[in-house]
C-alpha cells in the first residue's frame, strides 16, 4: 500500500517555483513556511539563552555589561514566547494535519491562512527593528511603569507583538470553522482525533484573549507617545492595572502553548502503545475545561502586588481547578501504556520525556498555587524552572514528539533513529541539568533577571550554565540530522508507525489537495483493538526478525 | 549569609518560616509520591507490554469508573487541603501584630533606604531588634521594586504612588540578605542590602547614635562611611574604573565634558550639584539613571562625601 499513490505528484513537487510557493494557499505549504520561520526563531531564542547562561557563569561580568544582559533576556522571552511557542505547534504542525486530520482539502479559510502568515512575518520584522534600534529592556512582560519610562524601543517591539496577535487570532478562527464545518462525512466529535480536541481549545482561546492583549499593548503604546496616563502613577495612572490586563491575556496564553502539545501527546502515545486511548472523553473535555479556566486564573501572578488578600484567595483557589483536569490527562496518558503494544521510536521518547518533565512542572505549579509559599518563591529562579518545565519540558517536548512523528509524513524522508535518539538522551540530561538546578537556586532565594548575583549561587549557576551548553549541543545535532534527512535514499511508506488517524491515509508526502478520492470516516482514530496495522518503518527495520524472535 | 539551611531551603529566621516550610514539605513528599507511583507505572508498563509480534490487537478497554473517580477525588482533597493551607498562611503574612515597630521603606533605582519614627535613617541596611515584630510600610519613588528576604520567606511589591505593607519578626541575631526581586533596570541585580538583627539592647544603642553625624570622624572619614552606607559605591568606583557612573578616584578640580559638548570644572559646587540634581550636568558616555539625594542625604552630609571626594587622589 506504501507505492500505490506515488503516481500523484506531492504538494512539495508541484506547482514548482518561488512564487507558487509565496502565494500558495495550500495549507500544507503554509505550515512549512511557518515551520521555517518558527524554527530560525527557536535558533535565535535558543542563541541567546545559551549566551545568557555563559554571562552567568559567575557573578562578574564574562560577555556583556548589564544593559546588554537586560536586552538579551527581554529578547530571549520575548522571542521565544510571541514569535516561537504561540506559532508553534498551531500554526505549523497544526496548520499541515488539522486539515488532513479530519480528511478536508485545506482549512476553511485558506486565503486567510496565507494573510496570517504575513502578518506574522510583518510583526517579526517589528520585533527584529526593535533590536537594531535600541533594543528593549522591560522583559517579555514590558510591567510598566519601567516599560513606560525606559528609553528603548518599547514601541517596535510592543507593536511587533501586537500585530503578531492578529495571525494568531486568524489561525484561530480558520480552525474553529475547519472543525465546525470540514469534518469528513462520518467524524462526528467524539470521533475527532483528540490532537483535534486540543487544537479546538487553543483556537477558542487564541480568538478570545487576544484582543485583550492587543488592547493593553494599544494602551501602552498610547501611554508613550501620548502621555495618556493609564498605568504610570506619574501621569495617575495605575501600574498594577498593566498586570491585571497583561496576565488576562498572557495566563490563557500559557495553555495556547500547552493544549496543542498535549494533543500530541495523546495521539503520539496512543500510536506507539497500539492501543486505544484510555478516557478520550475525559482528555477531551479537560481540554475544554482547562480552556476556560484558564481566562479564570491570572491573578495568581500577583499574589505578591498588592491586590486584596479576598482576590488573592480566589485566583489561589481556581489555580488548583487548573491542576485537576491536567492531573487527569496525565493518568490518562499512563494508563493508555497499560496492557498495550509499546514501541520506543524517538517520537514515543520525547513522550515519555513530556511525562515526567510535565510532572514535575505541575507539582511545582502546586507548590506556586499555594498562597503562603508563592510569596516566598515568587520573581525567583523557582519560577523560572517552573516555567521552563512546563514551556520547554512540556510544549517543547511535545513539539519535538509532534515533529519527529510526522516528519516522514511531511517530507516523505526518514531521519537517522540511532542519532535522533541520542540527541532525546542529550536534551534530556542538559534540561535537567539547567533547570532542575533553577528550583534549588529559586528555592535557596536567587531572584530572577539579575544580571550579577551573590557568591553564594555561584556553584548552582555554574552547573545551571554547563547544561546549557549540553542542551545547545544536543539541538545542533538534531538540525544537522534533520537537514541530512532530506538526502536520505530511504523511501518511507505511507503509514510508517501503523497508525489509524486519517492523516497516514494518503501518501507521503501527501498529494497537493490531500487525498486522491474523497475520504469517508472508516474506524476511529484508536480503534487498535479492532485493526491491526504494521508500519512500514517495522516491515523495513526487521519488524518481522522481532516476530520471529517469540 | 551562611549556606546552611535545607536542600533547597535557606535557614528559618523568621516566625513565619517553620510553617511555610511544613507547607513546602507537605507539597514536595505528595509530589514524590505521585511522582514515583506514577514513573514506575510508566517503566513497568514499556518493559511488560513492550511490542513483541508486529500486528496485533490490543485491549479496547478504555474506561474504568471507579478507577477515575478515584484519581480525580484524591487528588482534589489533597489540593484543597494545600489551598487552605496556602490561604491561612497567607493570612498570617498579611496582618502585623498591633505591636509592631513601624519602619518606612522606600525602594528607588537602585537602592533602599529606611526610615525611622525616631529620626533615624538608613540606606541598605535595615536594622532591627531581634523577636519583635516589624511592621514595613512601603512605597517606591520611580518604578516597581519588590522588597524580600529569603530567610524570612516575606517578599512584597514596592509600587509608586501607593502604600504596601509586609511584616515580620526576626529569630536570630545577624545579617540577612535583603533582595529587589521586581526587575527595575541596569542596576536591579546590585539592589542588594542587608538586614541587621540585633538584640534588644544592641538595637537601643544603635538607635541612639545612628541620629549622629560622624562624630569624633574627619569629614572625609565620615564621607568615606556614607559612600558605603548611602549605596554611592553601588554605582561609582574609588579606584578608576568606570561603573554606573563616572569613578571618584581624581575627580575633584578635573575638567569634565559633559553631554551637551560643554565642559565643566568638578569643584565642590558641581559636586554638590550633581548628588542634589543628578541630571542638571551630566558627563558624557553615562546615562541619565542617578536618582535625587535631595531630602537623603543632609547638608552636613553632602560636606562630608565631598570631603571625600577631595581626598582620592593618586
Amino acid at each position: 500500500m506504501s507505492h500505490d499513490s506515488t503516481a500523484a505528484l506531492s504538494y512539495l513537487q508541484e506547482p514548482k517555483g518561488l512564487k507558487s510557493w509565496l502565494l500558495t494557499v495550500d495549507h500544507k505549504r503554509i505550515g512549512i513556511m511557518y515551520l521555517c520561520a518558527i524554527m530560525f526563531f527557536f535558533f535565535v531564542g535558543g542563541a541567546l539563552a545559551v549566551i545568557l547562561r555563559t554571562e552567568l557563569l559567575r557573578p562578574e561580568r564574562i560577555l556583556m555589561d548589564a544593559d546588554t544582559y537586560n536586552q538579551f533576556f527581554t529578547l530571549h522571552g520575548a522571542i521565544m514566547i510571541f514569535l516561537f511557542i504561540i506559532p508553534s505547534i498551531p500554526a505549523a504542525l497544526g496548520n499541515f494535519l488539522l486539515p488532513l486530520m479530519v480528511g478536508a482539502k485545506d482549512v476553511a479559510f485558506p486565503r486567510l491562512n496565507l494573510a496570517s502568515w504575513y502578518v506574522y512575518v510583518f510583526g517579526a520584522l517589528f520585533c527584529l527593528y526593535s533590536i537594531i534600534s535600541g533594543a528593549v529592556d522591560t522583559g517579555w512582560t514590558f510591567y510598566a511603569p519601567y516599560s513606560t519610562t525606559t528609553s528603548t524601543s518599547v514601541i517596535s517591539m510592543t507593536l511587533g507583538v501586537f500585530i503578531l496577535g492578529f495571525s494568531s487570532i486568524f489561525t484561530g478562527l480558520n480552525f474553529i470553522v475547519t472543525i465546525h464545518k470540514l469534518r469528513m462525512p462520518g467524524m462526528t466529535w467524539f470521533k475527532m482525533p483528540l490532537m483535534v480536541w486540543g487544537l479546538y481549545a487553543t483556537a477558542i482561546i487564541q480568538v478570545l484573549a487576544t484582543p485583550v492583549l492587543a488592547i493593553t499593548l494599544v494602551l501602552l503604546i498610547m501611554e508613550r507617545l501620548m502621555g495618556v496616563g493609564i498605568f504610570d502613577p506619574a501621569m495617575g495612572g495605575d501600574p498594577v492595572l498593566f498586570q491585571h490586563f497583561f496576565w488576562f491575556y498572557s495566563h490563557p496564553a500559557v495553555y495556547i502553548m500547552i493544549l496543542p502539545g498535549m494533543g500530541i501527546i495523546s495521539e503520539v502515545i496512543s500510536t506507539f502503545s497500539h492501543r486505544k486511548i484510555f478516557g478520550y472523553k475525559a482528555i477531551a473535555y479537560s481540554s475544554l475545561g482547562i480552556a476556560f479556566v484558564s481566562f479564570l486564573v491570572w491573578g495568581h501572578h500577583m499574589f505578591t502586588s498588592g491586590q486584596s488578600e479576598i482576590a488573592a484567595m480566589i485566583f489561589s483557589f481556581l489555580t488548583f481547578f487548573v491542576g485537576i483536569p491536567s492531573g487527569i490527562k496525565v493518568f490518562n496518558w499512563v494508563t493508555t501504556l497499560y496492557k498495550g503494544s509499546i514501541s520506543l521510536e524517538t517520537p514515543m521518547i520525547y513522550a515519555l520525556m513530556f511525562l515526567f518533565l510535565f510532572m514535575i512542572g505541575g507539582f511545582t505549579g502546586i507548590m506556586l498555587g499555594a498562597l503562603a509559599l508563592d510569596v516566598h518563591l515568587h520573581d525567583t529562579y523557582f519560577v523560572v524552572a517552573h516555567f521552563h518545565y512546563v514551556m520547554m519540558g512540556g510544549t517543547v517536548m511535545a513539539f519535538l514528539a509532534g515533529i519527529h512523528y510526522w516528519w516522514p509524513k511531511m517530507f516523505g524522508k526518514m531521519y537517522s533513529e540511532r542519532w535522533a535518539k541520542v540527541v532525546a538522551v542529550i536534551i534530556f540530561v542538559g534540561f535537567n541539568m539547567t533547570f532542575f538546578t533553577q528550583f534549588i537556586l529559586g528555592a535557596k532565594g536567587m531572584p530572577r533577571r539579575y544580571y550579577t548575583y551573590l557568591d553564594q549561587y555561584q556553584p548552582l549557576h555554574g552547573f545551571s550554565s554547563v547544561g546549557a551548553w549540553v542542551l545547545g549541543a544536543g539541538f545542533m545535532i538534531m538540525a544537522v540530522y534533520f537537514i541530512a534527512s532530506f538526502w536520505s535514499k530511504r523511501k518511507v511508506g505511507d503509514n510508517p508507525w501503523g497508525a489509524l488517524t486519517a492523516e497516514w491515509e494518503t501518501s507521503s508526502p501527501p498529494p497537493q489537495h490531500n487525498f486522491l478520492t474523497d475520504p469517508v470516516f472508516k474506524h476511529g482514530p484508536y480503534d487498535y483493538d479492532k485493526i491491526a496495522v504494521v508500519g512500514d518503518y517495522y516491515k523495513q527495520s526487521g519488524g518481522t526478525k522481532m516476530a520471529e524472535k517469540i | 549569609m551562611d549556606t546552611t539551611g535545607t536542600f533547597f531551603l535557606p535557614p528559618q529566621n523568621s516566625t513565619v518560616a517553620s510553617d511555610i516550610d511544613f507547607l513546602w514539605d507537605f507539597i514536595y513528599w505528595a509530589s514524590a509520591a505521585f511522582f514515583v507511583i506514577l514513573g514506575v507505572a510508566i517503566f513497568y508498563f514499556i518493559i511488560r507490554y513492550r511490542r513483541r509480534r508486529q500486528g496485533e490487537l490490543t485491549t479496547g478497554v478504555a474506561h474504568n469508573l471507579p478507577l477515575e473517580i478515584a484519581w480525580t477525588v484524591i487528588p482534589t482533597i489533597l489540593i484543597f487541603f494545600v489551598f487552605v493551607w496556602g490561604f491561612k498562611g497567607y493570612m498570617k503574612l498579611h496582618i502585623a501584630p498591633g505591636d509592631s515597630m513601624e519602619v518606612k521603606v522606600t525602594g528607588q533605582k537602585w537602592f533602599w533606604s529606611f526610615q525611622y519614627p525616631e529620626g533615624a535613617s538608613t540606606v541598605n541596611e535595615l536594622v532591627v531588634p531581634v523577636d519583635k515584630p516589624v511592621k514595613l510600610l512601603m512605597s517606591s519613588v520611580d518604578v516597581i521594586h519588590s522588597f524580600y528576604v529569603p530567610n524570612f520567606r516575606v517578599k512584597m511589591d514596592v509600587l509608586p504612588n501607593r502604600y504596601t505593607e509586609l511584616w515580620f519578626e526576626a529569630t536570630a541575631v545577624g545579617d540577612y540578605d535583603l533582595l529587589c526581586t521586581e526587575y527595575c533596570g541596569k542596576g536591579h541585580s546590585e539592589m542588594i542590602g542587608k538586614v541587621r538583627v540585633l538584640g534588644e539592647r544592641e538595637f537601643n544603642e544603635w538607635l541612639e547614635s545612628a541620629g549622629g553625624m560622624g562624630e569624633g570622624m574627619t569629614p572625609a572619614e565620615y564621607g568615606a562611611q556614607l559612600f558605603k552606607s548611602k549605596a554611592c559605591n553601588t554605582c561609582h568606583s574609588i579606584d578608576g574604573s568606570k561603573v554606573v557612573g563616572p569613578s571618584f578616584l581624581n575627580l575633584y578640580n578635573t575638567q569634565q565634558m559633559l553631554t551637551n559638548g560643554q565642559p565643566v570644572m568638578a569643584d565642590e559646587n558641581y559636586l554638590r550639584e550633581s548628588i542634589l540634581n543628578p541630571q542638571a550636568k551630566l558627563v558624557a558616555g553615562y546615562d541619565p539613571v542617578m536618582p535625587s539625594y535631595q531630602g537623603v542625604l543632609k547638608d552636613q552630609q553632602i560636606d562630608a562625601l565631598i570631603a571625600y571626594i577631595k581626598s582620592l587622589k593618586e
